[in-house]
């Protein structure tokens, strides 16, 4: 992932600063401090009124959400007004960190809170506090662990749908006709959404009696061709199905690569007297090392979200064998109501998931370094 | 470059041997390209000729229209959109125009929000440096990236509590405000990538001349952004509308997304082929033609920033 490298040049543009009046700073300051006593009242209103310490307060907590809004206006005129060109800049930044940040960290924090306790939308007690129970749980659950075993398999179908998509980014270099047309074709896979994919491909072309693929499957000679019920297979079929959708999106970027290279490197192999295989294996594919990572990586982060097609097309089954991490916790939300639980499972997750990528991206970057030095 | 093959090819191609060989590849290579092109294509080619179909045609697996079926209207009438029955009043059909639009509010609005607090954090980062603490541009960048790995169940359930006390379960506004955080990281990379490319010079001649920093982003860079940020909204409105986890989760009646509707159907066991396969025909349509129209915008925006 390119964080950093457009960032190698330095932000040029010089401070033009004009002198800001003391009268025009202190005015900015009152603006924020007013804005943020009104956010505070309003907070600390609500929150009685939660707990029931006043009678007087909002129906929801809407108004505070206003006050949010308001307070991040203030934030805004206050810092034109205090800082002068300084805080003009800061107004293109601020817009997207206080979203980000209401959006985010809140939401984060409080799903800590609810995955250690209790809660269940079923049952009338309310929410509680039970300490380690959900961790507990979590170490016993064997359709949790299932499910992140899953997720290594179907992290390791990436690399098949990598191999792919490479295959088919040469083929749309390659010199031939009819390019736009191929283009848009591959292309369309990705631009459908995965429920429509659901029932075009997992519930009726896979259908066992009447699906155009279980019909060839029969005339192949797989005599009872149900895709669905055996866990390999439905596996496969899941990751067929995945890949149906997600190979486009790996081509694409490829292919961006396969174009910026030099068209003087490949005929100066071919001069050489390297064979297709040998110009590809020695020229292409080292050449494309960086591209192929950054993609293989944005793919892999993509798939540990892989929910949608399991949930519609086969629910889990057969027996968790095709559940991923999100779709089994989908249902333990849906279908057992069970939030608490299902948070800690989240939560959980998620701690895997930044330790997993942090160490992949460390590790591709160690691994690009040393390969391009060599 | 179209000349310089022919001419390579001409003396390569002088023996019939070779002839033969550059033949066979030929065919080999357009051979994979539609074998590949039929893989993408069939199924949606499936779906809307299934929508053509009744009962027997399913069964007996009948696949070209004309040839071997008779085209019917019967899975476009279960939804009110053949000509029939297009001019009466049709509940289906309502509820199908409802959920179309609350998906393409969604997307839009998400998306426009998105393009528009992106691109402002996106010229920030890529003309100027920040100090947030111990916190420079290269930190706010990550930040705003690492929102990608995020996987949407962590979020679901706060997001659900969270909503329920403001009120805004099961509104339009909501799903605006998850969708446009999901593809804000998306748009911030796209806008970045496409900043950096336009030279700087042109906006500090407009500061020479007396611009606010706000009068030259606006009327000098933002013109010239302006084919990134086509690309940037388009590919934020595919990845909207397409969306199920969050609309599944934090809508029920008012809001419920177009991908809501037809998985809903799915799950009912006696939904027939026709009307299922109508439903999926109207869902991506959109999409179809997105695709076909506008493919080098969504090119531009999934390899923005990836290939350096």
């Amino acid at each position: 992932m390119h964080v950093s490298s457009p960032l190698a040049a330095d932000p040029q543009i010089e401070v033009v600063s004009r002198e800001v009046s003391d009268s025009r700073k202190a005015l900015g300051r009152g603006l924020i401090i007013l804005a943020s006593l009104v956010l505070a009242a309003i907070l600390v209103v609500q929150v009685l009124y939660a707990t029931d310490a006043i009678a007087v307060g909002f129906e929801n907590w809407r108004p505070a959400l206003y006050a949010f809004l308001l307070w991040s206006v203030a934030l805004g005129v206050g810092q034109v007004l205090i800082r002068g060109e300084h805080g003009q800049r800061a107004l293109f930044l601020l817009p997207a960190i206080l979203f980000t940040v209401a959006m985010v960290i809140f939401p984060t924090f409080f799903g800590l809170y609810i995955a250690f306790t209790d809660w269940n939308l079923s049952s009338f007690k309310g929410r509680q506090f039970n300490g380690l129970d959900n961790v507990m749980g979590l170490l016993q659950d064997s359709y949790f662990w299932n499910a992140l075993l899953n997720m290594v398999y179907y992290v390791l179908s990436v690399l098949v749908q990598y191999a792919i998509a490479f295959g088919l980014a040469l083929l749309l270099n390659a010199e031939i006709r009819a390019r736009k047309f191929f283009r848009v074709a591959f292309l369309m896979p990705f631009m459908l959404s995965p429920v429509a994919v659901s029932w075009m491909v997992g519930k009726s072309i896979m259908e066992y009696r009447y699906g155009p693929a279980a019909t060839l499957a029969r005339h192949l000679g797989w005599d009872s061709p149900a895709f669905f019920t055996t866990p390999w297979v439905a596996r496969f079929s899941i990751m067929a199905m995945d890949s149906w959708v997600w190979i486009p999106f790996i081509m694409v970027l490829l292919l961006a690569g396969l174009q910026a290279l030099p068209k003087e490197l490949s005929e100066a192999a071919k001069v050489d007297g390297a064979t297709p295989w040998q110009s590809f294996w020695e020229v292409t594919f080292p050449l494309m090392l960086p591209v192929s990572v950054t993609a293989i990586i944005l793919r892999i982060i993509f798939e540990l979200k892989l929910a949608d097609i399991v949930i519609n097309v086969t629910a889990g089954n057969p027996g968790g064998a095709t559940d991923t991490v999100s779709s089994f916790i989908f249902r333990v939300y849906r279908d057992r109501s069970n939030v608490g639980y299902g948070t800690m499972l989240a939560e959980f997750y998620l701690v895997i998931i930044i330790i997993f990528v942090t160490l992949l991206l460390k590790w591709a970057s160690r691994w690009i370094r040393r390969y391009t030095w060599q | 470059m179209a000349t310089d093959a022919i001419a390579l090819e001409q003396v390569r191609d002088d023996t019939p041997v070779r002839h033969a060989g550059f033949l066979s590849s030929r065919v080999l290579i357009y051979g994979a390209l539609l074998l590949w092109a039929f893989i993408s294509l069939f199924p949606i080619y499936w779906t809307v000729t299934t929508s053509f179909k009744v009962a027997v045609n399913v069964t007996q697996g009948h696949m070209v229209p004309w040839v071997d079926f008779q085209p019917d209207w019967k899975g476009w009438r279960s939804l009110g959109l053949s000509p029939d029955t297009i001019g009466e009043t049709s509940t289906v059909r309502d509820e199908f125009l409802k959920r179309f639009e609350n998906s393409i509010l969604a997307s839009v609005g998400a998306s426009i929000l998105a393009v528009v607090i992106g691109s402002l954090a996106a010229y920030g980062l890529s003309r100027f440096q920040y100090r947030f603490g111990p916190w420079r541009n290269k930190d706010i960048s990550f930040f705003f990236l690492s929102q990608l790995i995020l996987p949407p169940v962590v979020l679901a359930m706060p997001f659900l509590v969270l909503y329920k006390e403001l009120a805004l379960l099961d509104t339009k506004i909501g799903l605006i405000l998850v969708y446009t955080l999901m593809v804000l990281p998306i748009v911030i990379w796209i806008m970045r990538d496409q900043f950096d490319t336009i030279p700087q010079e042109l906006e500090q001649a407009a500061l020479v001349d007396g611009c606010t920093v706000w009068g030259a982003f606006l009327r000098i860079v933002l013109p010239i952004a302006l084919p990134g940020m086509v690309a940037a909204f388009i590919l934020s409105v595919v990845l909207c509308w397409n969306e199920y986890f969050f609309a599944a989760l934090l809508t029920s009646t008012d809001a419920k997304t177009l991908p809501v509707m037809v998985a809903s159907q799915t799950g009912s066991q006696g939904i027939n082929w026709w009307s299922m396969a109508a439903l999926s025909t109207a869902a991506i349509a959109p999409l179809v033609l997105i695709g076909l129209f506008l493919e080098r915008y969504i090119v531009k925006g999934l390899t923005a920033g990836a290939v350096k």
